[in-house]
């Protein structure tokens, strides 16, 4: 069965403006089945973005792409903790929830999505959320393909839908501290959104001059993109049913058109590859995780075939 | 290391880091001590796992020689051996005699020892981590077993040597406080 | 055996049965460790307990009054659940005093497996809300949670206020900083989990490279953590914990945390006024000496405490880490 595709939740602080147009294109011309749409990373960043929720919400049913809203994926201050009851007892778009906080506050088997930051790594997880009402799950980042084998087959039995990050940077850490601020001289509380400087992530390398990771406000992020554009045809024979790319500061739509190339099989791998590197990342690429190897390498075929 | 040896004659002779000294002699007695350690501490030697296997050498900076391990309990190693024809081996320890015999007592914190600069670490770090770990396991002193080994001289020999490991800037205190 | 009645209950880390000997005889009420496999988050070579050392050790604990928390705090990564539902069996078949968890799916099986054992909820859940510690208690019955170290303690008042568990926190050793459980820094760099193989920073990917002017860099999985000059106390390389670059902060700078570690030895009246009845010391990882030194200290002042008189704390600063403290979160929000 054709996986989807879904565009996941940009991570990065977009201004509104950026994120309006951004969408507008998505709908017009992607060629996604599922848009997720909310703030992961920073609550502080929500007000500038919530009133429009609606209205691109909106946009893109109307470009044939379902919606979901998606949650915060750290829940601490009030503030927080009514964002997440407020979004576990609206009714007008389906949810991801990214947090305990947005479980605890679900109507009794109020179908819902569990997010990559709920660590579903095995099936015993998996069944015990589908029984509270979970119709859809992705999975965490690190997880590596042999064990999302095993989930893909206990999701088709449980009827549930499988979702694997395909591309965009992998989220690598959370935290409460805000290292964007923290190399300002700032604390989260004054920041003054300095994580608006940095619409890709801000840059951390090592001493030797080694890129290595990228900073997000809380959350820090491989330098590398993650790319399984190659495992694409292997996770589709395995039942993973939507493949998530994540917003990363390029051309999404023509990232989308590659994916849904291969997910039609109209296009050879090399040419996929050649199509990629037109796009002039600012990264190199990597499916480390994927193939239970450090993350941030990248596994060619041949030498996955050795392996 | 060790100033034994009377003023005017020790400043004849060359360092004792230098000293020829032959090596055949030596190799019962470090035979036996690591034989003894490992009858009256299995569980070190257990908790080592597959780095039973792996050959460690420690590298006592003021002796003449240094040391090979290999703590494989059915065929056990614990030789001295020349700097400039050292076995192979797969991990290495380096320190002054001092600094070792602290980290064989149980009173200091070994991290602290072990991760400041006066150990130097190289080769495979696990199969160092792993025996530090599994040495921390072994109930009571392994340097006191040694020495117990040696009778009432041992065990002066020993007292002699922490007194001078823990030199003129020592806490002190550390063998009370048990 | 637990009752949740001990106000200033000490719970002490044991890596090696010989360090749970040492912790019960220098005053832990409660003692945490576990196996030798991926079952738990400090899953390091050399470390932990077999199951027959695990069946001693709780001999030795339950005959002197002392309990024996069991950490089963990893996340079963699919195909792998039965090593932790092992584990989870045999705990009960020893009799410890309670599990401590973080995975949903474990937190299920004991909640109706071994109905009757005590769940303690692991920061390795990251739990920081009542919302989300409510949600672990509604479903899974569970008695503890042990408190991210991110929350200031104004936080833990409000926090007490809306549930219905114990609170433990941590109040000395190394300090974490990334939310627990959701970190995969380690196995970016080096293909190995912390959340699902229990390891952080593997020392057979650790490498100390001097170069010919005596400088040292420490390395993980073949990248830079830190480097150090020749009259420098090497780190070990942990990657929250070394320092990097970039155009804000050219020169290199510890761009998550200091390696410092937290003591909060000054608070405890303020922790257990604030509903604290748990006091965790961290170390599964260190060595006899560290566990006798920090364990009799705080057991001497948790017991001032109670009694109401001023702890007098020998200074613990050289058993912290890079010699430095901090009070961390609890003390200022500005630590975010």
């Amino acid at each position: 069965m054709k996986p989807r595709l879904t565009l996941g939740p940009v991570q990065y602080f977009w201004d509104a403006d950026t994120k309006r147009d951004f969408y507008a294109r998505i709908a017009d011309e992607a060629p996604v089945d599922t848009v997720y749409l909310g703030e992961n990373v920073c609550s502080k960043r929500q007000p500038f973005f919530d009133q429009h929720i609606e209205e691109v919400a909106e946009r893109l049913t109307r470009g044939g792409k379902r919606v979901v809203h998606s949650g915060l994926a750290e829940v601490m201050l009030k503030r927080e903790r009514k964002s997440c009851a407020d979004m576990a007892e609206q009714d007008m778009l389906e949810i991801e929830v990214n947090n305990a906080a947005g479980l605890f506050h679900l109507p009794e088997g109020k179908p819902h999505r569990v997010g990559p930051y709920m660590n579903a790594y095995g099936e015993e997880t998996i069944a015990w959320m589908v029984s509270k009402g979970a119709t859809h799950v992705t999975v965490p980042t690190e997880l590596p393909g042999s064990s999302v084998e095993v989930l893909a087959k206990s999701a088709a039995e449980l009827g549930i839908g499988l979702e694997v990050q395909v591309f965009g940077r992998a989220c690598l850490a959370t935290s409460a501290r805000c290292y964007h601020a923290r190399a300002y001289g700032r604390t989260k509380d004054n920041c003054q959104f300095v994580c608006e400087e940095h619409a890709d992530g801000m840059e951390l390398n090592t001493r030797d001059g080694q890129s290595f990771l990228r900073v997000n406000g809380i959350q820090t992020l491989s330098h590398s993109y993650v790319n399984l554009f190659a495992e694409v045809p292997a996770m589709a024979a395995m039942g993973v049913t939507d493949l998530r790319l994540m917003p990363q500061e390029t051309d999404m739509v023509e990232v989308a058109r590659i994916f849904d190339d291969i997910r039609d099989g109209r296009i050879e791998m090399a040419a996929a590859e050649a199509r990629f590197e037109t796009l002039n990342f600012a990264a190199p690429l990597s499916n480390g995780f994927w193939h239970g190897e450090a993350g941030h390498r990248r596994i060619t075929a041949k030498a996955a075939a050795l392996a | 290391m060790l100033n034994i040896l009377p003023g005017p004659l020790a400043r004849r002779l060359p360092p004792p880091s230098e000293l020829p000294v032959p090596l055949l002699p030596l190799q019962p007695v470090f035979y036996r001590i690591v034989r003894r350690v490992a009858a009256k501490h299995p569980e070190l030697f257990e908790r080592l796992g597959k780095h039973q296997r792996t050959d460690f050498i420690i590298d006592v900076k003021d002796f003449p020689f240094a040391l090979h391990l290999r703590p494989f309990p059915p065929a056990l190693i614990l030789r001295a051996v020349r700097r400039e024809r050292l076995p192979k081996h797969q991990a290495a320890i380096a320190g002054d005699f001092r600094t070792l015999l602290r980290m064989l007592g149980a009173e200091e914190d070994g991290d602290a020892i072990f991760f400041s600069r006066e150990l130097v670490i190289s080769g495979d770090t696990e199969a160092i981590v792993t025996l530090r770990n599994a040495m921390d396991d072994v109930e009571g002193s392994i340097a006191e077993d040694v020495a117990e080994m040696f009778g009432p001289p041992g065990k002066a020999a020993l007292a002699r040597l922490n007194a001078m490991a823990e030199g003129p800037n020592s806490e002190g205190d550390s063998h009370d406080n048990g | 055996m637990i009752t949740g009645d001990v106000v200033g209950e000490l719970v002490c880390p044991a890596g090696t049965p010989a360090s749970l000997r040492t912790a019960v005889d220098a005053g832990a009420d409660s003692i945490y460790c576990g196996f030798q496999n991926a079952t738990n988050a400090r899953n390091f070579p050399g470390l932990n307990f077999t199951p027959r050392e695990l069946a001693g050790a709780v001999d030795y604990a339950h005959q002197r009054g002392s309990n024996v928390l069991l950490a089963l705090n990893s996340y079963p990564p699919a195909g792998k659940f039965d090593l932790w539902r092992e584990a989870a069996d045999l705990g009960a078949e020893l009799d410890v005093d309670a599990y401590i968890v973080a995975d949903m799916g474990v937190a299920r099986y004991i909640s109706e497996k071994h109905p009757d054992r005590r769940l303690h909820l692991s920061v390795q859940a990251a739990a920081a809300s009542p919302d989300a510690i409510n949600y672990y208690v509604r479903e899974f019955g569970v008695k503890r949670i042990v408190l991210p170290r991110i929350l200031t303690i104004p936080e833990i008042h409000e926090i007490k206020a809306e549930i219905d568990c114990e609170i433990e926190t941590f109040i000395f050793g190394n300090h974490g900083l990334m939310v627990e459980g959701r970190c995969s820094l380690t196995n970016y760099a080096t293909g190995l989990s912390t959340n699902m193989d229990g390891v952080c920073s593997p020392a057979h990917l650790v490498e100390y490279v001097k170069d010919s002017e005596g400088n040292m860099s420490t390395q993980l999985g073949g990248y830079t953590i830190d480097r150090f000059g020749p009259q420098e106390s090497a780190g070990y390389p942990t990657i929250c914990k070394g320092r990097y670059c970039n155009e804000v902060q050219p020169d290199g700078y510890y761009a998550f945390e200091e390696p410092i570690s937290l003591n909060l030895s000054k608070l405890l009246p303020d922790l257990m006024e604030a509903g604290v009845t748990a006091f965790k010391i961290e170390g599964r990882q260190r060595s006899r000496a560290y566990v006798r030194k920090v364990v009799s200290a705080f057991r001497a002042a948790v017991d001032d405490v109670r009694a109401g008189r001023d702890p007098k704390l020998a200074d613990l600063v050289a058993l912290t880490e890079g010699q430095k403290q901090t009070e961390g979160a609890f003390k200022t929000k500005k630590w975010r």
